[in-house]
C-alpha cells in the first residue's frame, strides 16, 4: 500500500521544514517514500507544495491522486481538493474555516494558530502540524523529538519541542495507514545530492559553478562539505568562467567538475569544444529546466537533449548520459569521472528539476563499488613529451604539468600537431580529427543498454529517458495487469546511443510510443537518426510539471 | 646567455618582422631564466590573438585556450596546483574586451597569478579593428568615423579594484620590461602588467617612435603603497606616459585565505580514496 500526502502553502510559511520533518520521520519509521516539490520562482508568497508518497513497498515516482492534504492556506484547499480520493482527509487550521467554501466532513480543523499564539510564536505552526500529523499517522514520538534536535538551532529548539508536544496532544482522528516492517537502513536523498556524493567518492577536488536553479543544490552540498572533504568549491563570475576554471584545474591534474542549467549550459558551449579539442577530461552536469531563454525557472522539462548532443561548433567526441533516479546518480557520476579520464574527453551528465528535487528512500551507496582510475603517466622515456602523440591510437599518454622535470605539456585550442603547436597542415588535421572522433567507437563497448521494464518482447513498446524511469516502471506494471503486451526501454546512456536492445525490441513491436517531457520528441528524433526506427505515437508533456503515473497510463490507453 | 636558456624554443614564429611581440617573448624568457625557474615549473595560459600565440614559442607548459578566456583556466590550474608558476599572456582585446569580466573578478579573487597584457592598442590578428585601449578618434576599417568610445584605462582599473600589483612597461625598454616582469612574477597575488607593444602593421598611430617619445620612468621615490597617488599617476596617458610599478597592495592570496587548504600541499597531490567520502552520507540516514 502507499499513500499520497500533499503539503501546500505560500513560500515562507514553513512548508519546506514540515515536509522535511515528515519525510525524515516516515523514513525512520521504516516507510519507503518518494517526494517531489512544486515551487514558484519567488521567495515569499505564491503557491508551493511538496508531495510525499509513502508506503510499505518500494516507490519510484509521484502520483496525482491524493490521500491527504495538509493546507497552510485556502489556495491549497482550492487548488488540490479535486484530486483528493473519496475517503481522503484535509488537515487545516481552524482559522481557515471561515473562508473555505463547501466545508466537508473530510476536513480536519485543528486549532493551530491558537496553539501557536499560546506558545507565544506564530512561526511554530509547522512544528505543531508535525506533532498532530505524527499522532494521526502513529509515528514514533521519540524519533520526532530526535529530529527536532537535528533541524532546529539551540535558541529555538526548546520552543519547537513544546510545539511538538502541544501538536501531539491535539485531538486528531487516527488515520488507518498500514504499519511498515523493518526495511533496514535506508538513506533519503535526491539525485543532485547523489551526484555530489558520487563526485566526492570519485575524487572530485575542484568544483566551479555559477548559481542557477535547479543545479545549485549540487554546489550547495559540495560547499557545505568542502572543508571536511578537503576540496575547493568556487563560485565563478559566470558560467564561461566556471567551465574554463574547471578545464584549467583538470589540465593541471585534479578531478574537476562544473554544473549548471540550460542558460548556463548555453554559455558553456564554446568551451565544450575546447575540452574536446584540447582533450582535457571534464565532467559537466546540466540539470534541465524548461527553456528557451530563462523559461520556467523552477519547473521541469527534458528539452535540452537535442542541443546537448551537438552543442559546440565543429565536431567533438562526447559522452551524454542521463540520470534516472537518486541511486543511479551516485554511481553514474563516479563512472563519468573514470570515463572522462580514460578517454581524455568530455562527459555530460544530464539531470532535470524533477529528479533534482525528488527525495527517495534508497539503499545506502556502496562506496566499495567506486574505483578511481586516473590513467596518468608518471614517467616517460622520450626526450620531448608530445601531448597529442598519434602513435598511441586515439588516446595519447597524459602527464601532468609540473610533475616530471624536463617534460612540459602544451595544450591548444587551435588545430595542433603532436606536440601541441598550431598547425595549418591538412594531413595533420585529418589525423587529429580521426584520433579525437575515433574515441566514440572505443566508447561503444562501455555503453549501458537502456533498462527494460515489463515485457521483453512486447507489442506495445514505450521509450523514455532519464527522470521518467520510475513513472514508466510503475505505469508498465499497472498496464500489464490489464493484460496488455507492454514493455518499456528507459535510456540512461544517450550518446553514443546504445541500439542493441532497442533494435531487438522494436522489431516485434506493433506500436512504439515515446514518452518525453518536451515538445519535439527529442529521443524519438535521435532514435530515428541513429537507427531509422520510427515511433508510431508519442506522449509529450511540456507544461513544466512532471508526467504522472496516471497520465502515462491514460496516455497509453488513449493511443491504443 | 640565451643559448643556455632552457626556455628557448625553436618553433617558427608567426609574427610580423618588427612586431613588439618578439621583444616581449625575449623578455619573458629572460625573466624566467633570471628567476631560475625550470620549464616544467611554469605554466603559461593564453587566449587568442597574436599575443596569445606566445606559449608556442617558449619551452614551458602551456594552455592556449579561447579568446577572452585565458584567465579562468589559469585560475583553475593555480587552484589545482599551487606549486606551478602561472603566467597569463593576452592581448588588450583579449583581456580588456572579450574577457573583461574575468579580469575584474580575478583581480578580486587575488590568486597568485601574473598577467601580462600585450597592449598594442589594436586588434592585430583580426587585422586592425579598435581595441578597448585604442585612442579616441583613431580611424580603422570599422571605426570609420574614428573611435568614439572612452579608452579603457587598465592601470586605473587595477588600482581602483585594489589589485595587489599594478604596473606598466614597454617592449622598447628591455631592461625595464624584464625587471618589471620579474617583480610581477615574484609578487605574491594577482599582478597585472600592461605592456606597451607596437603593432607595426595595423597601428600607425601608436608606433615605436610614438611610445619612445612619451614613455618615462616613474620616479624612484614613487610610493607604491599610496593608492590615491597611484590613481592620479594612472590618469597620465598622452604626451607623457609613465612606466613602472604604480601600485602594490600586499594582501593574502586567495589560496592563503582558504585556511584549510593552504596548510596542506597542492590539491593535485591529494590522495584520492572513495571511502573517504563515506561519512558525508551520514546526514541522509
Ligand atoms: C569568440 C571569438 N570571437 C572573436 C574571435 C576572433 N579574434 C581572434 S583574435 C581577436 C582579437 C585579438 O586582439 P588582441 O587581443 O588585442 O590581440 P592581438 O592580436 O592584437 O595581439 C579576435 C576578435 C575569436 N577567435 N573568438
Ligand atoms: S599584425 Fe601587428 S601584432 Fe600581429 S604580428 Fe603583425 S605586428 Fe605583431
Amino acid at each position: 500500500m502507499d499513500y499520497n500526502l500533499l503539503i501546500g502553502g505560500s513560500a515562507g510559511q514553513g512548508i519546506e521544514t514540515l515536509g522535511f520533518l515528515l519525510e525524515k520521520s516516515l523514513q525512520r519509521n521504516n516507510y519507503y517514500l518518494f517526494s517531489n516539490k512544486d515551487y514558484m520562482s519567488r521567495i515569499r508568497g505564491g503557491h508551493n507544495f511538496t508531495k510525499i508518497r509513502f508506503g510499505t513497498k518500494e516507490i519510484y515516482s509521484h502520483k496525482d491522486a491524493l490521500d491527504f492534504i495538509v493546507a497552510f492556506d485556502e489556495t491549497t484547499v482550492k487548488e488540490h481538493r479535486f484530486r483528493l480520493k473519496e475517503n481522503g482527509l484535509i488537515f487545516l487550521d481552524e482559522s481557515l474555516r471561515e473562508n473555505t467554501p463547501d466545508v466537508s466532513a473530510n476536513m480536519v480543523f485543528l486549532p493551530m494558530k491558537e496553539s501557536a499564539s499560546n506558545l507565544g510564536n506564530a512561526r511554530v505552526l509547522n512544528t505543531l502540524f508535525f506533532g498532530s500529523l505524527a499522532k494521526a499517522f502513529d509515528l514514533d514520538l521519540g524519533i520526532a523529538k530526535e529530529l527536532l534536535t537535528e533541524v532546529f538551532k539551540k535558541d529555538i529548539l526548546e520552543l519547537n519541542q513544546r510545539a511538538l508536544e502541544a501538536g501531539f496532544k491535539l485531538e486528531v482522528p487516527a488515520v488507518p495507514v498500514e504499519k511498515p516492517r523493518d526495511i533496514g537502513k535506508r538513506i533519503l536523498i535526491n539525485s543532485n545530492q547523489g551526484i555530489a556524493l558520487g563526485a566526492l567518492a570519485a575524487g572530485l577536488t575542484f568544483y566551479s559553478a555559477y548559481p542557477m536553479t535547479p543545479s545549485t543544490s549540487i554546489m550547495n552540498f559540495l560547499a557545505e562539505n568542502q572543508k571536511r572533504a578537503g576540496i575547493l568549491v568556487e563560485q565563478a563570475e559566470d558560467e564561461i568562467a566556471a567551465i574554463n576554471m574547471a578545464l584549467g584545474a583538470s589540465f593541471a591534474g585534479v578531478r574537476a567538475m562544473t554544473g549548471t542549467s540550460g542558460g548556463g549550459f548555453s554559455l558553456m558551449t564554446e568551451s565544450l569544444g575546447l575540452a574536446g579539442m584540447t582533450e582535457t577530461p571534464l565532467v559537466v552536469v546540466n540539470v534541465q529546466r524548461p527553456g528557451p531563454a530563462t523559461g520556467f525557472p523552477t519547473r521541469t522539462e527534458q528539452s535540452d537533449l537535442s542541443f546537448i548532443l551537438t552543442a559546440s561548433h565543429g565536431e567533438i567526441p562526447r559522452m551524454v548520459t542521463v540520470i534516472r533516479n537518486a541511486e543511479e546518480a551516485f554511481y553514474k557520476t563516479a563512472r563519468a569521472f573514470n570515463l572522462a579520464e580514460k578517454y581524455q574527453m568530455l562527459v555530460i551528465l544530464l539531470n532535470d528539476q524533477y529528479l533534482a528535487d525528488a527525495n527517495q528512500t534508497i539503499e545506502p551507496y556502496d562506496f566499495g563499488k567506486v574505483s578511481i582510475d586516473r590513467y596518468i603517466e608518471s614517467g616517460l622515456d622520450a626526450d620531448v613529451y608530445n601531448r597529442y602523440e598519434l602513435s598511441g591510437g586515439h588516446i595519447s599518454p597524459r602527464i601532468l604539468p609540473g610533475f616530471i622535470p624536463g617534460k612540459t605539456v602544451l595544450a591548444d585550442s587551435d588545430e595542433h600537431n603532436e606536440h601541441g603547436n598550431i598547425t595549418e597542415s591538412a594531413e595533420i588535421r585529418v589525423s587529429m580529427m580521426d584520433k579525437r572522433m575515433g574515441k566514440l567507437r572505443m566508447l561503444e563497448s562501455e555503453l549501458e543498454e537502456p533498462e527494460c521494464l515489463g515485457d521483453e518482447s512486447p507489442e506495445i513498446l514505450l521509450l523514455g529517458w532519464g527522470s521518467t524511469f520510475g513513472t514508466l516502471k510503475e505505469a508498465v506494471e499497472i498496464l500489464k495487469r490489464e493484460d496488455l503486451s507492454i514493455g518499456a526501454l528507459s535510456f540512461g546512456d544517450l550518446w553514443p546511443l546504445p541500439i542493441k536492445k532497442l533494435e531487438q525490441m522494436a522489431e516485434g513491436a506493433k506500436q512504439i510510443i515515446n514518452v518525453e517531457q518536451n515538445y519535439t520528441g527529442q529521443l524519438a528524433k535521435l532514435i530515428r537518426q541513429e537507427t531509422g526506427i520510427k515511433c508510431t505515437n508519442s506522449i509529450l508533456k511540456y507544461d513544466g510539471r512532471q508526467i504522472s503515473l496516471e497520465e502515462i497510463v491514460s496516455g497509453v490507453k488513449e493511443v491504443l | 646567455m640565451d643559448i643556455l636558456n632552457p626556455f628557448e624554443c625553436s618553433e617558427e614564429k608567426a609574427w610580423c618582422p618588427g612586431c613588439g611581440n618578439h621583444a616581449l617573448l625575449e623578455g619573458i624568457k629572460r625573466a624566467l631564466f633570471e628567476l631560475e625557474k625550470e620549464p616544467h615549473e611554469v605554466l603559461i595560459a593564453s587566449g587568442i590573438g597574436q599575443a596569445a600565440k606566445l606559449p608556442h614559442y617558449i619551452n614551458t607548459n602551456g594552455f592556449n585556450g579561447l579568446h577572452g578566456r585565458a584567465v579562468p583556466p589559469a585560475a583553475g590550474a593555480k587552484i589545482a596546483n599551487s606549486d606551478l608558476t602561472v603566467i597569463i599572456h593576452t592581448g588588450d582585446g583579449d583581456s580588456y574586451g572579450e574577457g573583461g569580466n574575468h579580469l575584474i573578478h580575478n583581480i578580486r579573487r587575488n590568486l597568485d597569478l601574473t598577467h601580462f597584457v600585450h597592449d598594442n592598442q589594436i586588434y592585430g590578428l583580426t587585422k586592425g579593428q579598435a581595441s578597448p585601449t585604442t585612442g579616441k578618434g583613431h580611424i580603422t576599417g570599422i571605426q570609420t568615423e574614428g573611435v568614439q568610445l572612452e579608452p579603457f584605462n587598465p592601470i586605473a582599473l587595477g588600482i581602483s579594484l585594489d589589485c595587489s600589483f599594478v604596473a606598466r612597461t614597454f617592449v622598447g625598454d628591455q631592461e625595464h620590461m624584464v625587471e618589471t616582469m620579474k617583480s610581477a612574477i615574484r609578487h605574491s597575488g594577482y599582478a597585472l602588467v600592461d605592456i606597451l607593444q607596437p603593432c607595426v602593421v595595423f597601428n600607425k598611430v601608436n608606433t615605436f617612435k610614438w611610445y619612445k617619445d612619451r614613455v618615462y620612468h616613474l620616479e624612484r621615490d614613487h610610493d607604491v603603497s599610496d593608492k590615491v597617488e597611484a590613481f592620479r599617476r594612472a590618469q597620465e596617458f598622452g604626451e607623457r606616459i609613465p612606466i613602472g610599478i604604480f601600485y602594490v597592495n600586499e594582501k593574502p592570496t586567495y589560496m592563503e585565505s582558504v585556511e584549510y587548504i593552504s596548510e596542506r600541499e597542492p590539491l593535485v597531490r591529494k590522495k584520492l580514496d572513495p571511502k573517504s567520502a563515506v561519512p558525508l552520507m551520514d546526514e541522509f540516514y
